[in-house]
């Protein structure tokens, strides 16, 4: 390791970095702007200027600019030399030229890089004394509010939105001091991951629109570590809270799966905990007698359960807690997996693939890092979106490794890299059923349908291993995409292999297993990922139960009276007809859930749960991961966790095991005992009475403002804040300030570093772990040594049938999930119900786009307006998921038109 | 006088044609390089004659050759920089207009000692007619068999395109170039990479400057030695000087490196004009140091200029007079820079407005000593290696001579509050 | 639409890149050849031949000063600013172009006749000072010049 004197004492760096990465690691307070950990080197700001000296006869030295110089050993630097400093100085002084000192008013005032570093320069007097140029704002859609007049030029928010992010409508325009960052025109910002502009523009050119509804400073949010429900790959977020709405959501570094970044899903799906359709106290319906003689909610749940047979349907959105203490409550007999027969055949096997074969499933950054992949059946963008992002980076990861050797150019000198590379591209090849937006990276992408998408898996690993019969009745086609595609990832190192639940196909899945396993035996070594439906619809499968088919039999067999169904709207999972018969002979349903929805409308009592944001508890990602996140704020009324209803209830029953469980810690401790494959999950937070200097960790910087007033229209006097029992934060600003463990840091502050740059603070080096290891545990590891059972049968040809289509789902990222849609940005760009059809089909059907298309669906018809679409399969028709209001036959399926 | 290579068969006005190119020896060059020459020799060539490129920085055009990796596979580029938009600058024009086959001659002799399969040149928008004579020559030499596949029946193919640009000082430099050759935003590129290593699609480029180029055919055919004696001075060869402003012939001429300055303007620019004064020249474009009156025997060669505080640059001198204000004159150049700025770097983006608004309130008689002073700092702070490309230290170059020299100009301003030339019409 | 004769030029120009993006520049100085200027139309045209987005296109176009994104005048002039027409008077030229065509740089005459547009050094600094009208390069003119010229744009 190279040895460098910064201002004449020695420090050992990590070879191989750039001067500003190191010094920022070593703990030194260095300016910047355009760079970014995860962006690399421009050179463009000028801010991060050090002094550079021959050796240690110079004394005059040179400026350069500390991210664009490799670490050399012995090399001799000055951070605080006046000549260095003072031209720190004059860049913020350049900047104010046109920046507006409109702190303020500005949404990013008090979480500002360019306050942070103003002041750290010492720039605080003004010399410029002419006028600031100005420039028109861009309407950008509901996510991102527009105001040119702060930019300072760093040229980080294209860099991240073209370069990182593949966005195609956003850029900068113009020249000289009227270079202008925003879209051509007036208009809704496309990418999926715009969001992340608000974090990486250093001040208050683009920030959250949403947060700007109910505006509040980072210094006065309470904020805790959450996990993203958005889907299955459990993204660190920080949740931020006032006055008892949830108000924003950041990224929460974890260098092991999201690194720096959120999709907009994940970032704006929040506003659902502030709906107006929530659930916020219980309700007892249909029993006139009961309600009325005001008994307390939880005897009346106690009355119904001892009036016959219970019944519990869990939820892949509902807390490992929450299931857990449902299953346990009603019997592990008697708990149904709350999930369409469908995902719970793909999840169990994804499960098994996982758990019993020998290849690993890859975290996101080893996805990232992967010099070949494959894609399986999947839509990334909209079924894992920040997976999609990693698929992404690998893709970019092998032209730069072959570049950097060959100009001699470390990879973070990103213009330089980027000219070198030019368009080369690492192995992708993607197979599914439509175009993806991941189509344009790929060394081939192949649409057909899942049944075909199977065969060339399978065709893939037959090549690869022998011991994988073959394929007969291949096209040529299909032949050719299967050589290539076996040659590619031959050749890698670390190939990566993704499928997941949106084929909706077990075949699927079962090649791509096949693949990673073939290669695997060959000694290389590849990883697989497979996405999951929903937040926690791996630990669900893994708490385990029976199929929700069968709870349906039970309750049609008028085997069971009672049904307590877990944060889970059963319409979303079965078809409305067979959701609607089976409630009409349920005899009660007591559901637990957010808000009201379709379900909600069939129950006769309503538990109002807290969601995420009020609520502690664990989930399972879809790498096997489990998280924990913390409640940020507490719900008003009475809205608490679903587990702790359940352990209400168990203990008016005078449950054995649950009616002796409280707290957070006591029911983690319970799964664990009772589910070894969660051996682990206790010590995934700090337990309740962990305190670090005798103090909790605050939920509050300690510049929360206004907490006596707070209240002051409703009590005179300041309420006592509420007591968190269940973890080791506090609600209020007291408590510990220096640095939390990793998994429970409530937000990112430094002294000096008001903004999220100060993310650099809490990591190990800069873009590396946070101290004391990112936080989650795996709970599933492959098999080292496990014998390979291959699946040996790929599936029969899809092949058009006349008169049919094969309806297949289509997943969108601003639509599909059931919770986030309730965001008004969310809802606006969603798409209008439809279905899909390649233009021959349509011809045979005798439609053109925008006709109502009429099928039926076991005796009961649809219609939906068509859209038309080549790259799909023929024979195929997509459909929507999930959508609010589109209650639509099961996809896949074989419908009559 | 001695001899001018570069521009003796350039007629009065018009273009030399192929046929008379050929006539006074043209292409024979070539033919000797292609005969004769192992690229590695043609590159010892050129760095014995220690030729130094002529596009401002002087860098031994030899030596910037021997830098491309020659091992490594895929093409390489070739490029004439004849983007000339330095401000008081029109030497290249000359070359373009009137001998665009010396040029292409030197270019395929370069691609050649680099093993280049491609060659461009960038154009000047602005030089319509140089545009139409490239293109013609261009066309002609392919038809004579000087461009194409196997190169007068040599194993060395090179194809050559003519890229007029849009308009930007910036394309001039040269990564910016290239950027712009690849149909982006001139935006300078970091160095290291040179191009010579990742230039043209990240691909071995050389970016050489028009006059530099027109040298080869000569420094073949002659050798290095003839190349030295032709000048006065160390720096070998001649040069293409100018002189514009209130002088009696503003023009162009090639003479031997490191004439004087008094010889430049008393004898071929035919001195000031009537009632005018000399004070100042910006020796070599609008980014060089202003030399005065106690510099004018001065040896204009690389070294001679830089001893003298100021930069050779392009050797096209524009003259200050007494008559034109040295505040205002400064102005003009930094409206220029500023103008021309791409908008990367901090410094160069925001620092160049700055300047250009001081000066503008200093003409206009509201700027202060503490103006002053900012422009002071500037000059300091928008030094080499501070800013991301050459723009700014380039800009800064006549504003800090202006400031030494022309001081108390500067500070008139302020104490009268008016410009004192105000009256004085141009 | 671009017309046939564009399409056609800028497909023959991308037989010379290794990469359509790279044809950027001179599809728009092929769009603004025909049309005099180029549209937000023409910047969505150009992209989709290159496979561009729109807005990658326009930050070229916008980033150039001869890509003219706004409507010009039949003749465009372009009056050297720079520093040797500054000592030789420019400004004298320039103050006869407003008067006479009672415009300021960056405007167009009302019946479209011309835009008046400052420029950077033209490269003819010798014969200073100097004006291009469209192809046409002026120089060592005077005040007493500019009317005649004009004359010669209809
Ligand atoms: C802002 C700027 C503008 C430049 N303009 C030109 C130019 O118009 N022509 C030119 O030959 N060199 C120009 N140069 C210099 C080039 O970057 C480069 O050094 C030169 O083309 C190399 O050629 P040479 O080695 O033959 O001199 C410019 C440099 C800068 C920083
Ligand atoms: S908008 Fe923000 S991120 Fe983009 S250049 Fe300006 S300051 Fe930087
Ligand atoms: S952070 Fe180093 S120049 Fe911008």
């Amino acid at each position: 390791m190279p040895i460098i004197h910064i201002d004449n004492k020695p420090y050992e760096v990590k070879d191989g970095k750039n001067l500003l990465e190191a010094v920022l690691s070593l703990g030194f307070n260095l300016p910047y702007f355009c760079w970014h950990p995860a962006l690399g080197s421009v050179g463009a700001c000028r801010q991060c200027a050090v002094k550079a000296f021959r050796d240690e006869q110079d004394t005059k030295g040179r400026l350069v600019m500390a991210c664009m110089e490799p670490v050399r050993d012995n090399m001799r630097i000055s951070i605080a030399d006046s000549d260095a400093a003072g031209f720190r100085k004059h860049v913020i002084g350049w900047l104010m030229t046109n920046h507006p000192h409109d702190c303020a008013v500005c949404d990013e005032g008090g979480s500002c890089h360019l306050q942070d570093m103003t002041v750290m320069t010492g720039h605080n007097y003004r010399d410029y004394h002419f006028t600031k140029r100005t420039y028109n704002n861009q309407y950008l859609g509901p996510f991102l509010n527009h105001e040119m007049n702060r930019c300072i030029q760093c040229y980080r928010c294209v860099r991240f939105y073209k370069d990182f992010a593949g966005g195609k409508d956003l850029d900068v325009f113009a020249a000289h001091n009227h270079v202008y960052f925003g879209r051509q025109q007036d208009g809704t910002l496309e990418s999926e991951f715009s969001g992340n502009l608000a974090e990486i523009c250093p001040t208050g050119v683009f920030t959250d629109k949403t947060l700007k509804q109910h505006y509040t400073r980072k210094w006065d949010l309470t904020t805790a570590p959450s996990i993203c429900q958005g889907c299955g790959l459990g993204c660190n977020i920080i949740a931020g809270e006032r006055y008892g709405s949830l108000r924003q959501i950041t990224n929460r570094y974890n260098g092991d799966v999201n690194g720096y970044f959120l999709c907009d899903r994940g970032r704006y799906g929040y506003e659902f905990v502030n709906s107006k359709e929530r659930i916020t106290e219980p309700l007892v319906r249909h029993y006139p007698g009961d309600a009325a003689n005001g008994q307390p909610v939880l005897h009346h749940v106690r009355n119904r359960m001892k009036a016959g047979k219970v019944i519990g349907i869990g939820s892949p959105r509902a807390s490992l807690e929450s299931n857990y203490a449902l299953k346990e409550l009603v019997g592990a007999e008697h708990f149904y997996l709350g999930i369409s027969e469908n995902d719970h055949e793909l999840v169990s096997l994804m499960l098994k693939i996982l758990q019993q074969g020998p290849v690993r499933a890859a975290t996101m950054q080893e996805a990232a890092a992967a010099d070949a992949v494959l894609i399986l059946g999947e839509d990334l963008t909209n079924t894992a979106p920040m997976l999609a992002l990693s698929v992404r980076q690998a893709v970019r990861r092998i032209p730069v490794q072959e570049v950097v050797s060959s100009i001699h150019m470390p990879a973070w000198q990103d213009a330089a890299v980027r000219e070198a590379v030019q368009e080369s591209k690492g192995p992708l090849f993607i197979l599914n059923v439509l175009e993806t937006k991941l189509d344009e990276l790929a060394a081939g992408a192949y649409h057909t349908a899942p049944d075909n998408i199977a065969r060339i898996g399978f065709a893939v690993s037959h090549l690869l291993s022998g011991q994988v019969p073959e394929v007969t009745g291949m096209s040529d086609e299909g032949k050719a995409a299967a050589q290539k595609i076996a040659a590619a990832l031959k050749a890698a190192k670390n190939p990566l292999i993704i499928a997941g639940y949106s084929s909706c196909n077990e075949a699927v899945i079962k090649a791509a297993a096949n693949v990673a396993w073939a290669l695997k035996e060959q000694g290389i070594d590849a990883m697989l990922s497979f996405t999951v439906p929903e937040c926690n619809s791996m630990g669900l499968e893994m708490l385990g139960g029976h199929r929700l088919d069968s709870a349906i039999d039970e309750v049609m067999n008028g085997n069971a009276a009672t049904v307590i169904i877990l944060e889970n709207d059963l319409y979303r999972r079965m078809d409305q007809h067979t959701a609607n018969h089976f409630f009409d002979r349920c005899k009660d349903v007591i559901l637990l859930d957010h808000l009201f929805n379709a379900t909600a409308e069939r129950a006769n009592i309503l538990l109002p749960a807290a969601t995420f944001a009020e609520a502690d508890g664990t989930l399972v990602s879809n790498e096997g991961r489990a998280q924990r996140f913390l409640q940020v704020f507490t719900a008003a009324g009475s809205m608490q966790e679903s587990w702790r209803w359940l352990l209400q209830i168990a203990t008016l029953n005078g449950h054995p095991v649950l009616q002796h469980l409280a707290h957070l810690d006591d029911i983690v401790v319970a799964i664990q005992q009772r589910y070894p494959v969660f051996t682990g999950i206790e010590s995934l937070t700090p337990p309740a009475d962990f305190r670090m200097a005798g103090q909790k960790i605050p939920r509050e910087t300690h510049r929360y403002s206004g907490r006596t007033a707070m209240q002051a229209n409703l009590h005179v006097s300041e309420p006592k804040p509420p007591e968190d029992e269940d973890t080791a934060l506090s609600f209020t600003m007291e408590g510990y300030r220096g640095e939390p463990p990793s998994s429970v840091i409530p937000f990112f502050w430094a002294p000096g570093w008001n903004s999220v740059q100060s993310v650099n603070k809490y990591q190990v080096e800069t873009g590396g772990p946070l101290h004391g290891g990112n936080p989650g545990k795996r709970l599933i590891e492959p098999k080292v040594n496990a014998q390979t059972k291959f699946y040996m049968e790929a599936p029969q040809p899809f092949l058009p049938l006349s008169g049919h289509l094969l309806l297949v789902p289509v997943y969108h990222i601003f639509g599909s999930e059931e919770l986030s849609v309730h965001t008004p940005g969310i809802a606006e760009r969603m798409p209008a119900p439809y279905i899909m059809l390649h233009s021959e089909d349509a011809r045979r059907f005798q439609v053109t786009e925008g006709h109502l298309l009429y099928f039926t669906d076991k005796g009961h018809q649809y219609a939906l307006p068509v859209i038309i679409n080549d790259k799909l399969q023929k024979g195929a028709a997509g459909i929507p998921v999930g959508l609010p209001h589109m209650q639509v036959a099961e996809a896949p399926q074989l419908v009559k038109i | 006088m001695k001899e001018r290579p570069l521009t003796q068969y350039i007629p009065d006005s018009g273009t030399l044609h192929l046929r008379e190119y050929e006539a006074v020896g043209g292409y024979a060059a070539l033919r000797k390089v292609l005969r004769e020459m192992t690229p590695a020799e043609v590159t010892a060539l050129v760095k014995d004659a220690n030729l130094k490129g002529r596009g401002g920085a002087g860098f031994s055009t030899g030596m910037k050759w021997s830098f491309v990796p020659m091992d490594v596979p895929g093409p390489r580029y070739l490029v004439a920089n004849a983007d000339e938009m330095e401000p008081g600058t029109f030497k290249d024009r000359w070359l373009l207009e009137g001998n665009p086959h010396q040029l292409l001659e030197g270019m395929i002799i370069s691609a050649y000692a680099i093993q280049a399969t491609e060659a461009f040149v960038f154009l000047r928008w602005a030089y319509k007619y140089a545009a139409h004579e490239m293109r013609r020559a261009i066309a002609d030499a392919y038809m004579a068999g000087y461009l194409g596949k196997n190169i007068l029946g040599k194993d060395f193919n090179l194809e050559m395109q003519l890229h007029t640009g849009v308009g930007r000082y910036m394309c001039g430099e040269e990564t910016a170039l290239l950027n712009s050759l690849e149909g982006k935003r001139a935006t300078p590129r970091a160095k290291p990479p040179f191009p010579q290593v990742s230039g043209l699609f990240g691909r071995p480029t050389i970016v050489n400057n028009v006059e530099t180029l027109s040298w080869m055919p000569h420094i073949v055919n002659n050798g290095p030695e003839w190349f030295k004696s032709l000048s006065y001075t160390g720096d070998g060869g001649t040069k293409i000087y100018g002189v514009s402003g209130k002088v009696n012939k503003p023009g162009a001429w090639e003479l031997p490196m490191g004439v004087t300055m008094r010889e430049l303007l008393e004898e071929h620019a035919g001195g000031m004009k009537n009632g005018y004064r000399f004070r100042g020249a910006l020796p070599g474009g609008a980014s060089t140091d202003f030399l005065t009156d106690a510099h004018l025997d001065v040896k204009m060669d690389f070294a001679g200029v830089a001893a003298a505080g100021s930069r050779l640059g392009t050797g096209t001198m524009v003259v200050l007079d007494d008559h034109t204000c040295p505040v205002g004159f400064v102005h003009n150049l930094e409206h220029f820079f500023a103008q021309e700025s791409c908008g990367f770097c901090t410094p160069c983006r925001e620092g160049l407005p700055w300047t250009e608004k001081i000066l503008l309130s200093l003409e206009k008689g509201t700027g202060t000593m503490a103006d002053i002073e900012q422009l002071d700092m500037h000059t300091r702070l928008l030094g080499p290696g501070n800013t991301f490309c050459a723009l700014a230290p380039g800009a800064m170059e006549p504003l800090q001579s202006a400031l030494k020299y022309f001081r108390d100009d500067f500070e008139q301003h302020v104490k009268e509050k008016k410009c004192p030339y105000a009256h004085h019409s141009h | 639409m671009l017309s046939a004769i564009e399409i056609e030029k800028i497909t023959h120009e991308l037989q010379h890149v290794p990469v359509k993006k790279a044809a950027c520049i001179e599809a728009l100085k092929i769009v603004q050849q025909q049309r005099r200027w180029v549209s937000d139309e023409s910047v969505a045209d150009i992209a989709q031949i290159l496979e561009m987005s729109a807005a990658e296109v326009d930050s070229v176009a916008t980033f150039y000063n001869l890509i003219f994104r706004r409507p010009v005048g039949r003749h465009v002039i372009l009056l050297c600013d720079s520093i040797s027409c500054y000592v030789m008077g420019y400004t004298k030229i320039l103050d006869r172009l407003t008067s006479l065509l009672n415009i300021r740089y960056g405007q167009t005459t009302p019946d479209e006749r011309f835009t008046l547009l400052p420029n950077a050094c033209l490269g003819t600094c010798d014969h200073a000072p100097a004006l291009m009208i469209d192809e046409d390069l002026y120089r060592d003119i005077t005040e007493q010049d500019v009317e005649s010229i004009l004359d010669r744009y209809p």
